[in-house]
Formats: structure tokens, C-alpha cells, sequence
């Protein structure tokens, strides 16, 4: 509870909040609360490329213009927040639980499973992590749940790190000691003793990796490789826009507003984290 | 020292080695059929099986991967699938590309980056450190590809429209004009700088407002260290304790950042390469992976592989070279 006040009372960090409670209220509401249908196209030839503040000439206003296909922007925003949102907190959900299972797992087993474990983990570092994106997305057929598998599965071994690095720290503890010599079994010393504490900094790694899975999805979008349009995505509607980048730069640059958006508040909310659980700045 | 090196070399091997391995066999358990890029669109069963025999795409997987992995290691790296030339052809046309983009734009932004958080530290909590903190943030949260339409849109597309002074305009597309043959030796290099500009600004600005991060934050914190009140108080000049005892002292962990930033600049350059046509490995591996080039997609991600791992171990090197107390430890 002093966390929430303490990560509150920070000015940078309530905004941040803020953004991103109003993101996800859009992404959960997008189909009642946009203005239009996201797929419909009026007469393509009348209603396409038409600037930010301005009537098609069917009467319908378009608050931040039409795309190449004549489809209203502002409500293709809203659509796109819904994926975005969705691969951003769900990958790095699956990137958490993944990490913490490794870096428990080697910190409890220690010797040659740890090491192997470690070693595993490096050389994922060590991987180009788009380059292995782009071949996982490329070879199986796209779809969100790819993408949120892809992304949550290049992305856990900087949280097994943190998270081994913690445990075995915390188990170094006489508080630990005391525990297991009052007889706790090995279960609930982990998940009532280790865990709690060691979640600190895997807390604020998962809150600073949203941002760069946001980033990423909409990155393989925007090749063509994320989720298939017509769906709206921020990536896909980037693509879509550089094509018209002369006649209608709209297109390209509000959906590219709106990722920086996205990825900043989530940048400084997990600032913010760091922040109020670190009882040293407080 | 030595046995330092040669234990984490040893390690970087096994982990190209793992790296290559498991792309490998990733590729081969992706579902597609590569045979398909050699025969005619309307090609039976039979055409198939012959091709397939022929390309030695019938054998068992253990065997395609050692038969791989001799060839791989004799620097016989096989024949694009889709380009119909030789692997090592298109590797060492590419990677000069990649490593001119990569390596001027990882200057740029070091030496920016450690200006930039230096300056920051200096003005710290001032409108100064306030205004480029939010800079930075901004900066640092775009998408690589978007800053990087944004840049083609400004200094390209805007630049021609509304007539802006010619060293305000840069192209976009490629690493040289269409008439860079008929200029003179000055004129070609201007021409390739010019052509530098965008995609290397745009890799840059990202990496400095990250590095510019971790620069303020570090000078900040060494700043308040006993050792710096010590110096001060024995009457020591501004600049020898702001050069000596802080800023060198607050680098050294940005070396380790610098072996950490490589994985995310080859990624950055993928995009980057795909936006301005920059004929790199970036580009390279993007177009093979949407042909199932497999011989391109290998060759490239091992390159990539060696890259990071020698990059770690140089960042690992400079670190004691940079750190006297390290050198002394290992004697």
C-alpha cells in the first residue's frame, strides 16, 4: 500500500499511470466508444486520403482523417490500441513466467543444472532477438497469439537473470535459515519466504519490458508480419501510410504518435516502480 | 588476463555454436517447403521429388545438419535459394554496408550519449536538464522504422517541397546516387556521406537518448561518492575532479552497456537497412526469411551471432583495460 502512495505521490509516475488506464479503458471499449466501423469503406475514390478535421462527402466527420482506403483513422487508432495493449502486457506476462521458472529453478537446483541453465540463457542473449523473431514469424502463419508467444518467449532471460541473482541472495539469508530450520518444506519456503522479496526487481523489468514489446509487435507489423490486415494494428497502419507519405502524412505519423505514447508511459511508469520500492529514494 | 580472454573466447564459440544449432533446426521444423523456389509454379509431385533429391533436402535431418556444419566451417556456405548465388558472394557484398552504418552510428552515439548525460549531470535539476530529459524519453520510446519514415519525410519530402537550402535535403533510398561514377573522388564521398546521413542519424538519436540515460544517472551517483567530497576538499581543480575522479569512473559500467547495445543496433539496423534500401545484412536476412532462403537465413544469423559474442568480449576486454583494479586482480 505505501508502494501505490509512494509510486502515486510521484508526479511522472501518476501521469503515466494515467495514460495507461485511459489506453486500456480504449482498448476495452474501442467497438462502442469509436466514432466508426473500423473495416468500412465509403466510396474509396470520394472518402480516401482525406486530411485530420474534415467531412467525408457523405457528411460523416473524420477528426483525424481517412486512410488509403477511405477508413477513418481515429477509429483504426482505437482498434490498433486493443493489440497493442494485448501483446505488450501478454507477452511480457509469458516472459515473466518463463524467466522466473529458469531463474528459480537454476538458483534452487544450483551445480551443473544452474550452469546449464545459465549457459541456456546467455546464449539466448546472445541471439539477435529479431532476427529470431523474423524467423519465427516468417516460417508459421501470423496471428496474435504467435506474436504474443514469439515476443514473451525471446524475452525472458534478462528477468531469469534478475530473478536467479535474487533468489539466491535471499536464500543466503538467516531469516531463511531461521525458516528452514523451523522445518519448512522446500515449497513453502520458496513461495512464502524467497518469492515475494525476490520480485522486487522482476517487477520493474517486467513494467520497462512493455514498452519494448509494444515497440516489437508493432515493428513486425509494420514488415508485414504481425497480425494480418485487415486488422488494424499501429505497425500496419505505419506501413500502409509510407506509401502516401507525400499526399497524406497523417497516415504514417499519427499511429507512430500513438506507439511513442504507449511505449513512454510505460517507460516511465516502470521508472516509477523502481523508484517506489526503492527505499533508498524515498 | 590471458586465461580471462581465452576462457570467454572458448565460451563465445560454444555460443555461436548453440546459436547456429538451434536456428537450424528451428528452420527445418518451420513448416514450408523451400523445393519450391526451384521448380516452375505448376510443378508435380515428381519435379519435386527430383529437385529435393538434388538439393539433398531428402536426407534426415542429423545428417543435412553435419553435412551443413563441415561445408559451414570449410567456408563453404552453399547457394541462395531464392538469388541463385553464392552465400559467401552475398555475405561479403553486405557486411561492409552493415558494419559502416552500425559502427559510425555506434560512435555517434557514445560520444553523444556520454556528452549529452555529462552536460545533464553538470545542469542538473535546471530547465537544461528538465528539457532534454523529456527529449530523451520521447526519443527513446520511438520505433527505429517510424523515426526513420519521419526523418525521409522531413529531409526528403519536405526538404524538395518547400525548397530547402541543399544541405538540408538528404536522400533516401541506397548508399550512392545514380550518377556517383561521373563524380570526382570529393564529390562521390560527399555523395556517400549524404546518403549516410538519415539512416545513420536515425540509429543514432535512439542510442543517445538511451545512453545519455544511463551517462546522467551514473555521473550523478558517483558524483556523491566519499572519495569525490575527499577530492574536493583537498583543493583539487573543478575540471581534474569532474574529468578524473568522476566521469571516468562513472564510464566504466557504460562499456558493459556497450556489449549489451549490440544485440539492439543489429536489430535497429534490420529496420533501418529495410527503410533507406541499404544493401546490408539487415536487409539480407529480412528478404530471406520471407523466401525461406535457408543457406542466407543460416550464414546471416551466424554472422549476427559472431558479432555479439565478439562485441561482448571486446566490451569485456576494454573493461580491463579501463579499470586498473581488474588488471591487478588477475597477476
Amino acid at each position: 500500500m505505501t508502494t501505490l502512495r509512494a509510486l502515486l505521490r510521484d508526479r511522472w509516475a501518476a501521469g503515466a499511470v494515467a495514460v495507461l488506464v485511459m489506453l486500456a479503458l480504449v482498448a476495452a471499449l474501442a467497438p462502442w466508444i469509436a466514432p466508426t466501423d473500423p473495416y468500412v469503406q465509403h466510396d474509396i475514390l470520394r472518402t480516401r486520403f482525406l486530411p485530420p478535421f474534415t467531412a467525408g462527402p457523405d457528411g460523416v466527420f473524420h477528426l483525424l482523417g481517412t486512410d488509403h482506403f477511405g477508413r477513418d483513422l481515429l477509429t483504426r487508432l482505437m482498434h490498433g490500441t486493443r493489440i497493442s495493449m494485448t501483446v505488450g502486457f501478454l507477452s511480457v506476462a509469458v516472459s515473466v513466467v518463463m524467466g522466473c521458472a529458469v531463474g528459480v529453478t537454476a538458483a534452487m537446483a544450483g551445480g551443473v543444472a544452474e550452469r546449464a541453465l545459465m549457459a541456456l540463457t546467455d546464449a539466448m542473449l546472445a541471439m539477435p532477438r529479431l532476427v529470431l523473431l523474423l524467423a519465427l514469424v516468417a516460417l508459421f502463419e501470423p496471428s496474435l497469439f504467435l506474436v504474443v508467444m514469439v515476443i514473451g518467449f525471446t524475452g525472458w532471460m534478462s528477468i531469469a537473470r534478475l530473478a536467479r541473482a535474487e533468489v539466491k541472495g535471499l536464500l543466503a539469508q538467516p531469516y531463511v535459515d531461521a525458516a528452514r530450520a523451523t522445518g519448512a518444506p522446500p515449497g513453502r519456503l520458496l513461495f512464502r519466504h524467497v518469492l515475494p522479496n525476490a520480485l522486487t526487481p522482476v517487477i520493474v523489468a517486467a513494467a520497462l519490458a512493455v514498452g519494448n514489446a509494444i515497440t516489437l509487435e508493432s515493428g513486425l507489423a509494420f514488415l508485414g508480419l504481425g497480425v494480418p490486415p485487415p486488422a488494424p494494428s499501429w505497425g500496419n497502419m505505419i506501413a500502409g501510410g509510407r506509401d502516401a507519405l507525400v499526399n497524406a502524412p497523417w497516415i504514417a505519423v499519427l499511429p507512430g504518435i500513438a506507439i511513442v505514447v504507449a511505449v513512454v508511459a510505460s517507460n516511465v511508469f516502470g521508472d516509477g516502480v523502481r523508484d517506489a520500492l526503492d527505499p533508498t529514494t524515498r | 588476463m590471458f586465461r580471462r580472454v581465452l576462457t570467454r573466447a572458448t565460451f563465445g564459440v560454444a555460443l555461436v555454436f548453440a546459436v547456429v544449432t538451434a536456428t537450424f533446426i528451428l528452420i527445418n521444423l518451420a513448416p514450408g517447403d523451400p523445393v519450391r523456389l526451384w521448380v516452375a509454379p505448376g510443378a508435380g509431385d515428381a519435379e519435386l521429388a527430383v529437385a529435393r533429391r538434388a538439393l539433398g533436402l531428402d536426407r534426415a535431418l542429423p545428417i543435412r545438419y553435419a553435412a551443413w556444419l563441415a561445408n559451414f566451417a570449410r567456408g563453404d556456405w552453399g547457394v541462395s535459394l531464392a538469388q541463385q548465388r553464392p552465400v559467401a558472394r552475398i555475405i561479403l557484398d553486405a557486411l561492409p554496408h552493415t558494419i559502416l552504418l552500425s559502427g559510425a552510428s555506434l560512435v555517434l552515439t557514445y560520444l553523444g550519449g556520454t556528452l549529452v548525460g555529462a552536460f545533464q549531470a553538470a545542469r542538473r535539476r535546471t530547465t537544461w536538464d528538465t528539457t532534454v530529459t523529456v527529449t530523451s524519453l520521447i526519443v527513446y520510446g520511438m520505433p527505429a522504422y517510424w523515426l526513420a519514415v519521419m526523418l525521409v519525410l522531413t529531409f526528403t519530402y519536405a526538404a524538395a517541397r518547400y525548397g530547402w537550402p541543399g544541405w538540408l535535403q538528404f536522400p533516401a533510398l541506397g548508399v550512392a546516387s545514380l550518377d556517383a561514377d561521373f563524380l570526382s573522388p570529393w564529390g562521390r564521398a560527399v555523395d556517400r556521406l549524404r546518403h549516410l546521413a538519415l539512416p545513420m542519424v536515425t540509429l543514432a538519436a535512439i542510442g543517445v537518448a538511451g545512453t545519455a540515460r544511463f551517462v546522467r544517472g551514473a555521473v550523478l551517483e558517483v558524483r556523491g561518492l566519499e572519495y569525490v567530497r575527499a577530492a574536493r576538499a583537498r583543493g583539487l581543480a573543478h575540471a581534474v575532479i569532474e574529468g578524473r575522479y568522476i566521469l571516468r569512473n562513472a564510464l566504466l559500467p557504460i562499456i558493459t552497456l556497450l556489449g549489451l547495445s549490440l544485440p539492439a543496433l543489429f536489430s535497429g539496423t534490420v529496420f533501418v537497412e529495410f527503410i533507406f534500401s541499404w544493401p546490408g545484412m539487415g536487409r539480407e536476412i529480412v528478404s530471406a526469411v520471407a523466401s525461406r532462403d535457408y543457406p542466407v537465413v543460416m550464414a546471416t544469423t551466424a554472422i549476427f551471432a559472431t558479432l555479439v559474442v565478439t562485441g561482448n568480449l571486446l566490451a569485456d576486454l576494454l573493461y580491463a583495460v579501463a579499470d586498473p583494479r581488474l588488471r591487478r586482480e588477475e597477476r
